[in-house]
């Protein structure tokens, strides 16, 4: 029971935190609520299937078509739709929404309802401490921490990263100091919604792929980074964390937990953001004091 | 001149002064009586279940405005005021043989329990995080349905409650009348005192509170009064398709309501209510029946047409209408027709 606990814990939470930073870093550059993210995640889970089920490519090639082509369809989604919207906040919202339900109804129509399942990248499964962990757990598990670091880097070390968070704390100083925010910007959006892709790849092989695949893995995100503190990146490493496990723990130890896990770890984000309204780590932006 | 007459009279001033003067309201009369004599024109059960589920959904939508549009405590949970009105009018009905009249009531005092439920909490929150907060509510209760199906019947939900009305033309006689009238109420209430108020809120609260507004009660009050018209429709729902399922908490509902708001334009009322009566039987009804669209289909149609009109009128539908034909007067703030040359009351130049 702990052991399952604990396998499945880390790999969703990884999942969730991949998630949950992309999903951060656009919020906390551009403004932008992209309740679209996820989609792209599904979007890379299908196009993954259908590259390599159907087309009967090489898995791995189609692993990385896949999460090119879905990086370059969100950020032209960025470009064409979402920016010229993005003064109007709700227009923001539903405009996102609408790219998801888009992407949700053109699969559903392209693959029908019924679940698709994807092969495993590598196959097998390992003991580590007497416990049984698939090959494609640790895998999902050693490439989120490998993402996570490398995303950290990126933001810590590389002059685009300095920008990225110039950005993110004043937009109009940035600027002035000769930044170019439109690009930046477009920058983020492509490693959001690639980490997205990528995340769809890793879990794919270990779920089930459905059209409504979507909308759980939004929910949770949305709780991880209330949890952790919006525009916070080690708040939502920290959040998806607690949230992974919660999930995991109702799931296993509840009875009918598998109804009450997302009851569960949503509560847990409202006692937490009731207590601490701006959640474990979170930025106050310049134009939200007072 | 006796009484009647005079009302009449009075009534009579009142359309020539304030309804006839502007395209927009006059229009909204038009559609109002359009929709009271239907019936008249075709009874066909398909078409007016339809009409009656858009008028449902209409109340709904602008209870969303009333509180999220006015008062800018954005609500990613609405489902939540229709749902638990939906199941307490469901299980009042079902368990003590209440009949809908007093269930929709005490179906609405409910939703404004949850109202407060919801809005006490989110006091605290503000902007991005209160709507990711109110996103949890519903979904919470789902779960919880979805744990206890001897109670709310899981998945598929409370079935066979008492209908309405055996007729479908009676419901709709209902229906559409309580659509015009808490339609009529809500933004009554929206250009009332209160509804300043709520603007003002939404606007700067920090401002509100220094000018001495309570903006803890007015906040409190928005989410009350959200609740209870989310609530009369969620109780009309349920007795109108004689079941209460899990479909009313959705996360869908909650973003389809945001959808109608937002494409018909925030913060105006009419703007939602136009909204669902546009959107609704457009993808329910016309698509399907006139253009052969499949339904499978009238989703991603539904999607593109918001993503359209939004890219084009960022602020919704009624307000880039309003914002063509209509200017406000600089002096006396009153709407004007916008090919007048001077205000229809204090005569100041329109620029």
């Amino acid at each position: 029971m702990a052991e399952n606990i604990i396998v499945y814990g880390l790999v969703s939470s990884g999942v969730y935190a991949l998630l949950a930073v992309g999903f951060s870093l656009i919020f906390g550059v551009a403004r932008i609520v992209n309740l679209a993210h996820t989609a792209f995640y599904m979007l890379a889970a299908y196009l993954i299937y259908s590259l390599a089920s159907a087309a009967g490519l090489n898995l791995y090639l189609s692993i990385i078509i896949s999460i090119i082509i879905v990086t370059i369809a969100g950020t032209l989604s960025y470009k064409f739709l979402i920016a010229r919207v993005r003064q109007h906040e709700a227009t923001t919202l539903i405009v996102t929404i609408a790219i998801a339900v888009i992407i949700q109804e053109a699969l559903l129509k392209g693959f029908g309802g019924q679940p698709r399942g994807i092969p495993k990248l590598i196959s097998g499964s390992m003991e580590i401490f007497g416990v049984t962990v698939l090959n494609q757990q640790l895998l999902t598990f050693g490439v989120v921490v490998f993402l996570l670091l490398a995303t950290w880097f990126f933001l810590m070390k590389t002059k685009s990263g300095v920008a990225i968070r110039a950005i993110a704390q004043d937009r109009e100083v940035a600027n002035l100091m000769g930044i170019n925010v439109p690009r930046m910007e477009m920058l983020t959006m492509a490693i959001s919604v690639g980490l997205a892709a990528i995340a769809g790849a890793l879990v794919a092989p270990l779920l089930l792929v459905t059209p409504g695949m979507w909308t759980h893995p939004l929910v949770m995100i949305l709780a991880v980074v209330v949890l952790g503190g919006l525009g916070s990146l080690q708040g939502s490493l920290i959040g998806a964390i607690i949230l992974g496990f919660a999930e995991n723990m109702v799931v296993f130890l509840a009875p009918s937990g598998s109804f009450l896990k997302t009851s569960v770890a949503l509560t847990i984000m409202l006692i937490v953001i009731l207590i601490k309204p701006e959640g474990l780590f979170g930025i106050v932006f310049e134009e939200e004091r007072g | 001149m006796s009484l009647p007459a005079a009302y009449l009279t009075k009534a009579f001033k009142l359309l020539r002064g304030e309804v006839f003067v502007l395209p927009s309201r006059t229009a909204v009369l038009l559609i109002g009586i359009l929709l009271l004599i239907f019936p008249a024109f075709s009874q066909e059960p398909f078409i007016l279940r339809v009409l009656i589920l858009a008028a449902i959904f209409a109340i709904f939508a602008a209870s969303w405005d009333l509180l999220s549009g006015f008062t800018g405590q954005i609500n990613f949970g609405h489902a939540l005021f229709f749902g638990v009105a939906a199941y307490t009018a469901a299980l009042l009905n079902l368990n003590l043989g209440l009949a809908p009249w007093a269930t929709i009531p005490i179906g609405a005092i409910a939703a404004v329990l949850a109202g407060l439920v919801v809005g006490i909490p989110c006091l605290r929150l503000r902007g991005t995080y209160l709507a990711f907060a109110t996103l949890a509510f519903p979904l919470i209760l789902l779960g919880v349905v979805y744990a206890i199906p001897s109670v709310s019947g899981g998945e598929l939900g409370l079935q066979s409650i008492d209908p309405l009305s055996k007729s479908r033309v009676i419901s709709y006689y209902i229906i559409i009348p309580s659509m015009i009238v808490l339609g009529f109420i809500m933004w009554k209430i929206s250009d009332s005192k209160i509804g300043l108020l709520f603007h003002a809120i939404r606007e700067d609260e920090v401002t509100a509170r220094a000018s001495g507004i309570n903006t803890t009660r007015y906040k409190l009050l928005a989410f009350c009064l959200s609740g209870l018209f989310a609530g009369i429709a969620g109780g009309l729902y349920a007795h109108f398709l004689t079941q209460a399922g899990p479909s009313t908490l959705q996360l869908l509902l909650s973003f389809q309501v945001i959808i109608w708001v937002v494409f018909g334009g925030i913060a105006t009322i009419y703007g939602p209510i136009a909204g669902v009566l546009i959107l609704y039987p457009l993808t329910e009804y016309v698509l399907i029946r006139y253009l052969s669209v499949l339904s499978q289909a009238k989703m991603l149609i539904f999607a593109f047409i918001v993503l359209l009109v939004l890219l084009f009128m960022p602020q919704g539908l009624t307000t880039w209408l309003r914002d063509k034909t209509e200017k406000i007067c600089p002096r006396c703030k009153l709407q004007n027709v916008a090919w007048r040359r001077k205000c229809r009351v204090c005569t100041a130049e329109l620029d």
